[in-house]
């Protein structure tokens, strides 16, 4: 008797052990060899805007004060379900500004000149060519897309927010409660969040999928322009050419996608 | 062996049911924060880590320190230490299941915490994490128990638990290398980027564990028939005596490099701590009471006249013991927070729900921490026939 219990026990340790490493070490497995695909296909929407590599240009010479900025925050808050909270510490931001010395932290100096120490910048996911989160993420619930878009998927993340340690740029927000009392106007056509998981800007990758340009583009007047950064004729490159511009914190090899002209 | 736990005096019984009132409490708290979110914590988007995750790095320490008993008994044949390894590993059960606890607590969805198992990840250093934890408080489980009931029937344990009992004291170290990882390997973060950062985790480890077993040992010849053996405290002090000196060593190489070369995103972390950044200063008095406690834990542990008296060993004890949790458990995650990524400073301040869901966590490990000893102590109080 104690001995049949003993080896049921056993061998029931034996299995919940086997069922629980599967999925890890069928992550160590490559699925490479795989050849023949099952399951549905999915096609391409034939108008969607896509690149190779995803990059972003703000001429901040365009903007003179706040004023300017505003709506191009709006328009992103409005249609990504961004809450508004009274509390600072819960917070929410996918694009917001600071000063000079904040954003470019490693290159302001005492006698910076007098439109920079004033001008308001835009502060964003930089969609780093290589993320710092998506190397923390232990769920891969934040992934880099191969087009260079760094994207969350709000109902995998556990919120450990070990992607927030890890951004550099500060770039990333937690729902520490429910957002969704604190959404002026929902937008339907995207999800809201629940609490608990961490979100931020996704470079509209909702609406390049239907040929449209990021919510902030549309709203800047042609202060910022996206395109493909491996596309020799492409705006973006265009004004890379022409101009000089800065990217937040490059020593630290992140690599960047959001470029200013200042 | 379990029902040795439901044998006890009316002590016993009122510290059991003191614990379970905390736990109790804090976990009505919990349900709160289930239902709220991390809001009703001082958390926030500039110090997303705050009190939880440094306790846990904190205990991490002390389930590692564990294995300073273990050690030398199996890897050097220390036989004195053999009477108290149980104790080593039994502590390190209970501080590891704190620092699970610790993590869930944390978690933004944690009835989603198994994804890292269903989406394993090897790049993120959380995922070998759950590993080493789990793995560490499965061993010493295995270990522990079955070397206690060895000892209650008289025999030997058996060869195999001794090769997991070495593999446990590799297996030890790794546990707090991998969590030093998890801050060390970040890009923007000058106070934690640091390649000392693991050796300095390890040191503080091997001084606050230890330091802890101490304490405890002293409390149990205190109450109980069980004597863990002066010979022992003894040996336990000088191995606490070279870990917090190391440790203190390392923090000041830190101190050393940082201040040198001047780099501001590594400077202004541990002036914060220290003296204060743009007017803020709330860690200050903290930090500097850990330096003082861990220096003078240092001198009384120093001098052998003052190491080998028992209070006054005691009394060095519990200040390194606080000394080093300050340093851990509230600047090692605030301060790698402050200033923030775009040179704000935002202070970190718990909150009181967050302070009773800490507290409760660590009574839970008290809980299962006197549930362990007490079974350990009976047993040996059995054998030695007291």
């Amino acid at each position: 008797m104690e001995n049949s219990r003993r080896s049921f026990l056993k061998l029931a340790g034996i299995s919940a052990i086997g069922l629980g490493t599967k999925p890890v070490l069928d992550a160590f497995a490559s699925s490479e060899a795989h050849g023949e695909k099952h399951g549905p296909e999915i096609f391409p929407n034939q108008e969607a805007l896509t690149a190779k590599r995803w990059a972003m240009v703000i001429d901040t010479r365009k903007f003179e004060s706040e004023a300017d900025l505003d709506p191009i925050i709006e328009a992103c808050n409005k249609i990504h379900n961004v809450p508004k909270f009274k509390e600072k510490r819960h917070e929410i931001d996918w694009i917001w500004v600071d000063e000079f010395k904040h954003v470019f932290t490693d290159l302001e100096h005492e006698f910076v000149d007098d439109r920079l120490k004033h001008l308001p910048f835009l502060v964003l996911c930089n969609h780093c060519e290589n993320p710092a989160c998506v190397r923390a993420c232990p769920t891969k619930a934040t992934f880099q897309r191969e087009d260079g878009i760094v994207l969350m998927d709000f109902h995998r993340c556990i919120g450990c927010r070990f992607c927030m340690a890890a951004c550099p740029y500060g770039s990333r927000s937690f729902n520490f409660r429910d957002p969704r009392p604190f959404i002026k106007e929902e937008n339907k056509a995207f999800p809201t969040r629940m609490k608990g998981v961490v979100e931020k800007c996704n470079f509209c990758a909702e609406r390049l999928a239907v040929g449209k340009m990021p919510a902030c583009v549309e709203a800047s007047n042609g202060a910022i322009v996206v395109g493909d950064l491996h596309d020799p004729d492409s705006e973006v490159r265009e004004l890379l050419k022409n101009n000089y511009t800065i990217r937040r914190k490059t020593h630290l090899g992140a690599g960047p996608a959001i470029y200013y002209i200042v | 062996m379990l029902e040795l736990a439901f044998k006890g005096g009316k002590k016993y019984w009122g510290l059991i049911i003191g614990l379970l009132v905390l736990m109790g409490i804090a976990f009505g708290f919990w349900l709160w924060q289930l239902s709220f979110g991390l809001g009703i914590t001082g958390m926030s988007r500039d110090v997303s880590w705050g009190f939880y995750i440094a306790q846990f790095t904190f205990l991490v320490g002390v389930a590692a320190g564990g294995v300073m008993v273990v050690l030398p008994y199996y890897l050097h044949d220390y036989k004195a230490f053999g009477r108290i390894t149980i104790l080593g590993e039994f502590l390190a059960i209970a501080a590891v299941i704190m620092c699970l606890m610790f993590i869930i607590a944390d978690l933004g969805q944690p009835m989603r915490a198994i994804n890292v198992i269903f989406y394993p990840t090897p790049g993120s250093i959380l995922f070998w994490d759950m590993i080493v934890l789990n793995g560490y408080l499965l061993l010493n489980i295995i270990v522990g128990w079955n070397v206690l009931e060895a000892e209650r029937n008289n025999i030997k344990y058996p060869g195999w638990v001794k090769a997991l009992a070495i593999f446990s004291i590799v297996w030890a170290p790794l546990i707090h290398t991998v969590t030093a990882y998890l801050y060390c390997g970040l890009p923007g973060r000058g106070f934690w980027l640091t390649a000392i950062l693991a050796p300095r985790f390890l040191a503080s480890a091997f001084a606050a564990g230890p330091a802890l077993l101490i304490l405890l040992s002293l409390i149990i010849r205190r109450v109980t028939k069980f004597d863990p053996g002066r010979e022992q405290i003894q040996s336990l002090a000088k191995i606490v005596t070279y870990a917090i000196i190391i440790n203190v060593f390392f923090f000041l190489c830190e101190v050393f490099v940082v201040f040198y070369s001047r780099i501001p995103s590594h400077m202004d972390h541990i002036k914060y701590l220290f003296v204060g950044l743009h007017g803020h200063s709330a860690l200050v008095p903290w930090m500097w009471t850990s330096i003082l406690f861990m220096v003078t834990s240092i001198i009384l542990l120093v001098i052998p006249a003052t190491r080998k008296n028992e209070a006054v060993l005691a009394f060095a004890c519990v200040i390194l013991f606080i000394g080093t949790w300050i340093d851990k458990g509230m600047g090692m995650i605030s301060g790698g927070f402050v200033p923030n990524p775009l040179h704000h400073v935002v202070e970190y301040v718990p909150t009181i729900p967050e302070l009773i869901i800490t507290l409760g966590i660590w009574a839970t490990g008290f809980f299962i921490l006197t549930i362990l000893f007490k079974i350990a102590v009976t047993v040996k109080e059995e054998v030695s026939g007291v």
